[in-house]
């Protein structure tokens, strides 16, 4: 571990030790945002999806080094003050996660959709995960959740 | 008992969040690969190149002097016992065992070892590293240097049972291969009186064959192993395992350890599907700790995964059929051949599912059902969702199809008059099963059967009889668009009768919530919440009030595992009976306490309720239990269940097919189910989401696909291809509950069931909209282009 990484994580201020060819994915989990999941190591699977400045990313197919000066969120900052964030909680309602590997990317590729679009239709919905595998669910109560969760994101507005 | 006179429940039958929801949605840490231990090794595993082929000399030096290797094991590290002088014969000895996780002693040969000299297909174990990094482990397997006499191979089964074949397993020690020099692993050939005289009767005999092909589980946690000797010098291993008893046993016979040395720890499991019914790694992992005495992780690649692991058997079927004119059946046979791959692993039991789980879904009282599963060189079978039962229920309900429409009657209206009712007596399948018990007599009795009104229901959902006439009638004018609806039947098991085993321990706290230990094994199917609602209702607690602790193999009863969809039905059973004895201690102190007779008490609501009306709060009997009598109520209970209860389903596929690209687009897929009682409405809708996504992709897209050679040509995710959420259709599934008296709470199983219907649904749909049977998966534009004449 030769190089710092000067990066902001779910808001904070951060200096990682790290390698010059640690995949961002890596860093993440050794520092322990294990929220960030590794499914492929080739970013087919989206398992390892962060937020880069507010767009997803899959963090496997990222050097750290090139995260440098960054903002990062994963799912470990969604929930504040331990109340769930609306998507959390929807996902829970709606039978949406089943073995769990895929959520912590699927939800995130969900909250940067409803912060661009608070309104979304199914498709768009769909679309959203487009680089989100899931092997459990069919993606059906994922898709229903993110709806839900939008409905009530804008009534508590 | 039908559905209107059930009990009503408060919790079973309720939505709840999963017990382990929230840590889930939070990220907080809950895989194997989230327990990562101080020091901790990376193991690595040098795949064959080749399919067949014995290693002549293997030369570990230049790897050993790489800074940061701790060791390097080959197959000279795995003498036999008093053969060749090994380097560390004291650690390791020349054993046969299998990986497959069942209950002792395995059906599955015995025909895998440690490491051996010889490999049967490309990625077959060639030596194992530990090393301080990664980097270094890789290149390491560089290093290792590799002199292999290349073999002749075999790549189908028809190949491999040739007189001449090259003999996969020739090595002396393999244990209970059912013909090992003519590659023939394992083999059933049983008779329901008289299949020729059935066919004699019949007034039409039809006969096809249809071929169904390999997948992959590509469950998104890659196989993920950690390893370490603790501070009393066991052996821990934390393990992504749908069976942590069997890993334990297994792990025992392939390293010599005694299994009171030995802890398997199953942390949550990031999909499974039967793909971890399976010891994939924990033995070569365990094994670099032992020649390490360090920690060691492995994690496949996504490319080991998919192709070093396990798959579903492909299998070439035969079904034949005899029917009369008003469409009764007087024969029905079924002949599979199996490609088992290069290893044994469940492969005497999965095409025993072939014939059970789906023949006797037809009343026909003549029936012949027999397959032969052969070895070759290419990626091992196991078990996969379904076990079975997907293969052959494409034959049977394509078949199906095919004799109703020889006998010009509609699909749905041909299965209401030929198959089974409540009432029906199973004959077939205790002669098929892998135990043989007394029911070979008696037949299993069919004691709750929705399948009619699976039919009925789902039928209309889909909108079967308007679609069936109106797509017939545009499909004729030739459109570029070609539009089809097919359906098909299908049963399954709950735990497999006679074998599968579960215990619960249930002890009673002070504030009377209750701590739960169960070996059963959640690999995402939301097993743990179901078996905690179960609880909740016999204790009259809230879920919240039952604190779950699974499965650690020191610390929690033996429980067979999660597979044959037996979770709810057979470790809910283990629950409930431990529940039960746990409410009974409550309610002998409650009735002392508040002076009224035992019989006159219940539990709800956190109370003890007497028929007079008084309450006890459960926390006073529990603080006096503890406190005053000075009594830990707890109790282990203990299940095994005779029978194997079967759900129905009917699913019915709505598609378009583009006659000029041969793309077939699913437009809605609907599934009737028959589980039984449902414990968690959006948790079982959920199993059946998925199930049909799988069975799609079976249908459609999926494929592991070798070259000539048996090298893999899929390299990942990319190009093996799963559904996206933007593929899929429009989902809906309709509960037909049944009340099954032998299940907890009239539970049957849901999680298999609806993985077997998507691929014979949509084919049939197919046939409908182009009119002319696609007989081989998947259902590639080739294929289609092909029928219609176009390629």
């Amino acid at each position: 571990l030769t190089m710092e990484l000067q990066i902001k994580v779910n808001g904070e201020d951060q200096v990682f030790s790290i390698s010059p060819n640690d995949r961002l994915s890596d860093a993440l989990r050794r520092q322990g945002y294990l929220g960030v999941k590794t499914g492929c190591y080739t970013g087919d699977c989206g398992t390892c999806t962060v937020l880069l400045d507010g767009e997803p990313i899959v963090s496997c197919l990222m050097l750290a080094a090139q995260a440098q000066g960054a903002s990062i969120a994963t799912v470990e900052g969604m929930a504040r003050g331990g109340r769930l964030h609306p998507l959390q909680e929807a996902f829970l309602d709606e039978g949406a996660v089943q073995c769990g590997f895929c959520i912590p990317g699927m939800l995130l590729s969900a909250q940067a959709l409803l912060n661009r679009n608070p309104e979304p239709s199914e498709d768009e919905v769909r679309e959203a995960f487009a680089g989100n595998l899931c092997r459990c669910t069919g993606y059906e109560r994922p898709v229903r959740a993110v709806l839900k969760a939008a409905v009530r994101m804008r009534g508590a507005k | 008992m039908s559905q209107s006179n059930r009990p009503q429940f408060r919790v079973v039958g309720h939505d709840v969040w999963r017990v382990d929801g929230r840590q889930l949605v939070t990220g907080a840490p809950a895989f194997t690969d989230d327990y990562p231990q101080r020091g901790m090794l990376i193991g690595k595993i040098l795949g064959s190149p080749h399919a067949h082929a014995r290693i002549k000399h293997i030369d570990t030096a230049k790897a050993e002097a790489l800074e940061g290797v701790h060791a390097v094991l080959t197959y000279q590290d795995v003498p036999k016992a008093r053969g060749p002088i090994g380097r560390r014969a004291d650690l390791f000895n020349r054993t046969p065992y299998t990986r497959a996780g069942q209950d002792y002693p395995e059906p599955s040969p015995w025909d895998y070892f440690l490491l051996d000299d010889k490999v049967r297909f490309v990625g077959d174990r060639v030596a194992a590293v530990a090393a301080d990094t990664e980097e270094i482990a890789l290149e390491a397997l560089e290093r290792i240097k590799v002199a292999y006499e290349v073999l002749p191979a075999v790549f189908t089964p028809q190949e491999a049972l040739a007189s001449g074949a090259p003999v996969i397993h020739d090595e002396p020690d393999v244990v209970h291969v059912k013909d090992p020099k003519r590659n023939l692993c394992a083999g059933i050939d049983v008779h329901l009186r008289d299949v020729a005289a059935g066919f004699a009767q019949a007034d039409l005999v039809v006969e096809h064959t249809y071929h169904v092909h390999r997948v992959q589980h590509a469950q998104m946690e890659l196989h993920t192993a950690i390893s370490y000797f603790d501070e009393h010098d066991r052996l821990v291993v934390i393990c992504s395992t749908q069976v942590p008893f069997h890993v334990r046993r297994q792990l025992s016979m392939a390293l010599g350890l005694p299994i009171g040395r030995i802890r398997v720890i199953k942390p949550r499991i990031g999909g499974g599907f039967g793909g971890k019914q399976e010891m994939v790694i924990e033995d070569i992992c365990a094994a670099l700790t032992v020649a390490t005495h360090r920690p060691v992780r492995i994690e496949l690649t996504r490319y080991e995964d998919l192709f070093a692991a396990r798959c579903r058997h492909p299998m070439r079927i035969t079904m034949k059929t005899g029917v009369k004119r008003e469409g009764t059946l007087t024969a029905n046979e079924m002949i599979a051949l199996v490609d088992a791959g290069a290893y044994g692993s469940h492969s005497p039991t999965v095409p025993t599912n072939t014939g059970n789980k789906n023949l006797p879904r037809y009343r026909c009282p003549n029936v012949h059902y027999k397959f032969d599963a052969a070895y070759t060189n290419l990626s091992i079978a196991g078990a996969m969702r379904g076990y079975g039962t997907p293969q052959g229920a494409y034959a049977i309900e394509c078949h199906m199809d095919e004799v109703a429409e020889a006998l010009g009657m509609d699909p749905v209206e041909f299965r209401l008059k030929t198959t089974v009712r409540e009432g029906d007596i199973d004959e077939l399948s205790p002669h098929i099963y892998e135990v043989k018990t007394q029911a070979i007599q008696t037949g299993w009795p069919i004691t709750t059967c929705g399948l009619p009104e699976c039919l009925k229901q789902g039928a209309q959902a889909i909108g079967w009889n308007e679609k069936r006439q109106a797509y017939g009638r545009s499909n004729a004018l030739k459109p570029v668009i070609l539009k089809g609806v097919g359906m098909a039947c299908l049963s399954q098991g709950s735990g497999v009768a006679a074998i599968d085993t579960a215990n619960a321990t249930v002890k009673l706290n002070e504030d009377g919530s209750v701590n739960l230990l169960i070996g059963a094994a959640d690999i995402g199917t939301g097993g743990d919440t179901v078996i905690a609602q179960i609880v909740a209702e016999t204790l009259g607690i809230a879920v919240s009030d039952v604190v779950l602790y699974t499965t650690d193999t020191d610390i929690v009863p033996f429980d067979s595992g999660a597979y044959a969809s037996s979770t709810t039905y057979v470790s809910g059973n283990a629950a409930l009976k431990a529940a039960e004895e746990v409410k009974d201690s409550i309610l002998q102190i409650a009735a002392s306490l508040m002076g009224e007779p035992q019989g006159q008490l219940r539990l709800l609501d956190r109370q003890v309720v007497a028929a007079s009306g008084k309450k006890l709060p459960l926390r006073e009997a529990a603080m006096h239990s503890i406190y005053v009598l000075k009594e830990q109520i707890e109790h282990t209970a203990s299940f095994v269940s005779p029978v194997s209860p079967p759900p129905f389903a009917a699913q019915f596929a709505d598609i378009e097919v583009d006659s000029e690209t041969g793309q077939i687009r699913v437009v809605e897929f609907v599934t009737a189910v028959d589980a039984g009682t449902i414990v968690n409405p959006e948790l079982a809708a959920g199993q059946v989401d998925g199930a049909v996504s799988m069975g799609l992709g079976y249908a459609l897209i999926e494929e592991m696909v070798f070259d000539e050679k048996g090298r893999p040509m899929n390299k990942g995710l990319i190009d093996y291809k799963l559904f996206k959420a933007k593929g899929m259709p429009k989902l809906k599934t309709i509960f037909v509950e049944t009340y099954e008296p032998t299940g907890p709470y009239g539970v049957k199983a849901i999680a298999e069931i609806p993985v077997n219907g998507p691929a014979p649904a949509v084919a049939n749909a197919v046939k409908h909209a182009l009119g002319v049977r696609i007989f081989d998966l998947p259902l590639t534009p080739e294929r289609v282009l092909r029928a219609l004449g176009k390629m």
